[in-house]
């Protein structure tokens, strides 16, 4: 990805695309979705490093186009543009990383727990589930985090990868046959 | 309805995103098939370990700071055409003159420092004259000097005098001669100052002064910086000013 220096500098000579209540209005309205688009690129880039890159490139991108931006879901907007991001970047690294890599963060993420014994047991399946979604298949992953992670309806999900409700329904329902394929039932029940 | 047609339909009825026509499709099927009312069970059991256990990750702090700093930078507009208020006078006294004030080129009578000398000025009156004087506007040296960041090939100091008298206005891509070069913009009650700084590999030298054309110049180099200043105000405060930019720049703050 280029440095962020490189992407504000160089796309026009002199000056800025934006007047001060449009980048204020810009800051309150698509700032507070940046934990959801930082979610979504960690899941499909699998790399901390690289999933700040996609969301930085992102969101200069979506400052460039906010103008033309007339409502609706900001979220989804959002989203929409990191996805992108993503997939750019991951059609331009095709083939480097092709094993699954432990992203040690998401494998951590912090559960409300205070038993430790119950703690341990939630960190292995914790462990258990991000790996699973990590090896599926990007579409049938982003499907599953969108939703179960993320916790987008169809519709908005429809909108962010640009497949019918349908489709989201049906490839939903395959990735979920596949995690459980993974992961044996057993798995998935906690004292 | 079998149960592999019905398989997606299931995912739906689960997560209550089934048309009502749908639902109760499912519904009838589910009081007859106790495999798919399995699979359901299995796979409400599932989404919620899922939703339980991956919770969404938050943004680190760097990076949302990062977001901030790049969203102001974006905001520029590509050219001003008002002066503030405080320079206004200053703007008068330029377009008052003849207007349309040339860059006299008689530069094989003059040696090339009284040549940048005449650039120099001639940038000052131009960014009252087409009252273009700052691309960021600002008082924050938090602000302006990361504004440069990606548009220059170097990091200009922009020093903060306002507790001196000269405060900060902001500050705007200029050019002299070849070279694309800093302006810092500040004020002295309601002088414009420009003050032109880029890298020189030059030793430090001591500043030397200069009348061209009604405006005061002066000019060094310091920390690995050659600086400009440039204004109607008066000699002597001009001088003041210059010294305060050279202990800024001999201090070691310059690229900071």
């Amino acid at each position: 990805m280029e440095p962020l220096n490189a992407i504000a500098g160089n796309s026009r000579s002199r000056g800025g695309v934006l007047d001060a209540a449009t980048a204020a209005r810009f800051e309150q309205t698509a700032l507070p979705h940046l934990d959801a688009a930082y979610t979504l690129a960690r899941h499909l880039l699998r790399n901390e490093q690289d999933a700040e890159d996609a969301v930085q490139e992102a969101f200069l991108r979506a400052i460039r186009h906010f103008d033309g931006y007339r409502g609706g879901d900001m979220r989804a907007w959002v989203l929409t543009i990191v996805r992108r991001s993503c997939y750019t970047w991951l059609r331009r690294h095709r083939g480097e990383r092709e094993t699954t890599e432990f992203d040690e963060t998401i494998h951590h993420a912090p559960a409300a727990v205070e038993d430790p014994e119950a703690q341990a047991l939630h960190g292995a399946l914790r462990e258990a589930l991000a790996q699973a979604i990590a090896e599926l298949p990007v579409e049938f992953r982003e499907v599953v985090v969108l939703r179960d992670v993320q916790g987008l309806s169809y519709g908005e999900i429809a909108e962010v990868v640009g497949i019918p409700i349908g489709t989201v329904m049906s490839r939903l329902s395959r990735a979920r046959q596949r995690l459980q394929r993974a992961l044996p039932i057993e798995d998935y029940r906690r004292n | 309805m079998s149960c592999d047609a019905l398989s997606d339909k299931l995912t739906g009825y689960l997560d209550g995103e089934l048309a009502p026509r749908d639902v109760e499709e499912v519904e009838v099927h589910l009081r007859r098939c106790v495999t798919c009312g399995a699979r359901v069970e299995r796979e409400r059991r599932l989404r919620r370990a899922v939703q339980t256990e991956l919770t969404p990750l938050q943004a680190p702090e760097p990076l949302r700071a990062r977001l901030r700093t790049a969203i102001q930078s974006e905001v520029t507009p590509a050219r001003r055409r008002w002066v503030p208020a405080w320079a206004a006078a200053a703007a008068a006294l330029v377009i008052g003159l003849a207007g349309g004030w040339r860059l006299a080129s008689r530069q094989g009578e003059r040696g090339p420092a009284s040549t940048l000398a005449m650039e120099v000025v001639a940038g000052h009156v131009r960014s009252l004259q087409e009252r273009h004087l700052t691309d960021i506007e600002s008082s924050e040296h938090h602000t302006v000097k990361p504004w440069f960041a990606g548009r220059l090939d170097f990091s200009p100091p922009v020093p903060d005098f306002a507790a001196r008298g000269y405060p900060l206005a902001g500050g705007r891509l200029d050019y002299l001669g070849e070279r694309q070069v800093a302006a810092l913009v500040y004020r002295r009650r309601q002088h414009v100052i420009n003050l032109f700084v880029w890298p020189s590999a030059a030793p430090a030298a001591a500043a030397s002064s200069a009348s061209e054309r009604g405006y005061h110049v002066v000019s060094g180099t310091a920390g690995g910086m050659t600086y400009w200043a440039v204004s109607d105000l008066n000699a002597a405060e001009l001088g003041q000013f210059a010294q305060l930019v050279a202990n800024e720049l001999h201090g070691g703050s310059a690229g900071s």
